[in-house]
């Protein structure tokens, strides 16, 4: 039993190095779940519970607001970049606290770090996900929020935004990377 | 206690305690913080059409899609036991440039002049709703994550390409909202 534990772990960690063309989890290394744990579904509720604080944090640090947004974008608030420049600050020590301690997740599981590639959608796609970003006001995660604050016609914008990934997966092959 | 939560948090709160998503994440589940992908998730799990995009066992990654039910109930719970009613606090250089384009209301995060079901009816409306949501889902996943997959979760872990993206977030976000948005704005 142990070894095939072992053996699966290894075999884990060559999946992540490994970026053949169509491995598209690690060119696009973001959120995964490199938990190889099976668990019954309801031990997903407790991301339900992380997502209804971050809810709640990006509601009252006021992230979801159109008009702080547009502040950040003309420099006319220190507020975002406080918000994000201290948010990564304690993300760093955080990140770097895991693994300098070696630190495992409450089911005993060494924590996985994956390094993300350079490609040149970062660039593309960042600048256009940027025009997006200050004419919706709002990233991804407070489209959410923003919904649950009553904005319901947010989920159009929402819809949109499922759209447009589903549009990027389909040309993705001809698009520069 | 319960009134200073229900003021707006200054940054100096609000920043560390979503920094502190990144160990949540990762303590409870070996989980990297991220939303953009949730989207993907929605695309497999939907319409994968035979996309090689969007074939991966997307419940592998169903924890992803229950943190963003997660956050819109939080947004839910946060506007209704946790807020004062009063307008919201803009800087007047914003407020007056805003007040030329008819924008007045200050009433909700989510302007009420901008977005709301009939303004989906004016050219205005159409573009800032559908367009610009579109270059949000569009953008992000070429770019391989958004604010809080390469911002927070990649700087967190030192990530230069992550880096090179935030740039290009904000770079993209300085020139729409300075040079384009006005031209929109005036639909």
């Amino acid at each position: 039993m142990e070894i095939n534990e072992k053996f699966q772990e290894k075999k884990h960690h060559e999946f992540l190095t490994e970026n053949t063309d169509f491995e598209v989890r690690s060119l696009d290394a973001v959120c995964f779940n490199e938990s190889e744990l099976k668990h019954p579904w309801w031990y997903n509720l407790k991301y339900a519970v992380a997502g209804i604080l971050f809810g709640i944090i990006l509601v009252k640090a006021e992230v979801i607001s159109w008009f702080r947004i547009q502040e950040m974008f003309r420099l006319q608030s220190f507020h975002m970049f406080g918000v994000i420049g201290s948010a990564v600050t304690v993300g760093i020590i955080s990140v770097w606290i895991i693994k300098k301690f070696k630190i495992k997740t409450i089911y005993n599981e060494p924590i996985e770090f994956v390094s993300k590639k350079f490609n040149k959608g970062n660039i593309y796609g960042g600048l256009i996900f940027g025009f997006g970003w200050a004419i919706t006001g709002a990233c991804p995660g407070p489209l959410f929020a923003q919904i649950g604050t009553g904005a319901t016609v947010i989920v159009i914008t929402l819809l949109s935004a499922i759209v447009g990934t589903w549009v990027y997966g389909y040309f993705r092959e001809k698009l520069p990377h | 206690m319960f009134e200073f939560l229900k003021q707006p948090w200054p940054w100096y709160v609000a920043g560390p305690l979503i920094g502190l998503m990144v160990p949540a994440l990762l303590l409870i589940g070996n989980k990297s913080f991220g939303i953009s992908s949730s989207l993907r998730h929605i695309c497999a799990a939907c319409l994968p059409a035979k996309i090689s995009f969007f074939k991966y066992d997307w419940k592998k990654e169903i924890w992803n899609l229950f943190f963003v039910v997660g956050i819109l109930m939080g947004g839910f719970i946060a506007i209704q036991l946790l807020t004062t009613g009063d307008p919201i606090q803009v800087n007047p250089k914003l407020q007056a440039e805003l007040a030329t384009y008819g924008i007045t209301n200050y009433n909700s995060f989510v302007p009420e002049d901008l977005f709301t079901w009939p303004s989906l009816l004016s050219v205005r409306g159409l573009v800032m709703t559908v367009a610009g949501g579109f270059l949000v889902g569009f953008g992000t996943r070429y770019a391989g994550g958004c604010t809080s997959g390469h911002a927070i979760m990649g700087l967190s872990n030192l990530q230069w390409p992550s880096l090179v993206a935030t740039i290009s977030f904000m770079t993209g976000g300085f020139i729409v909202a300075n040079i384009v948005l006005p031209y929109i704005l005036k639909l």
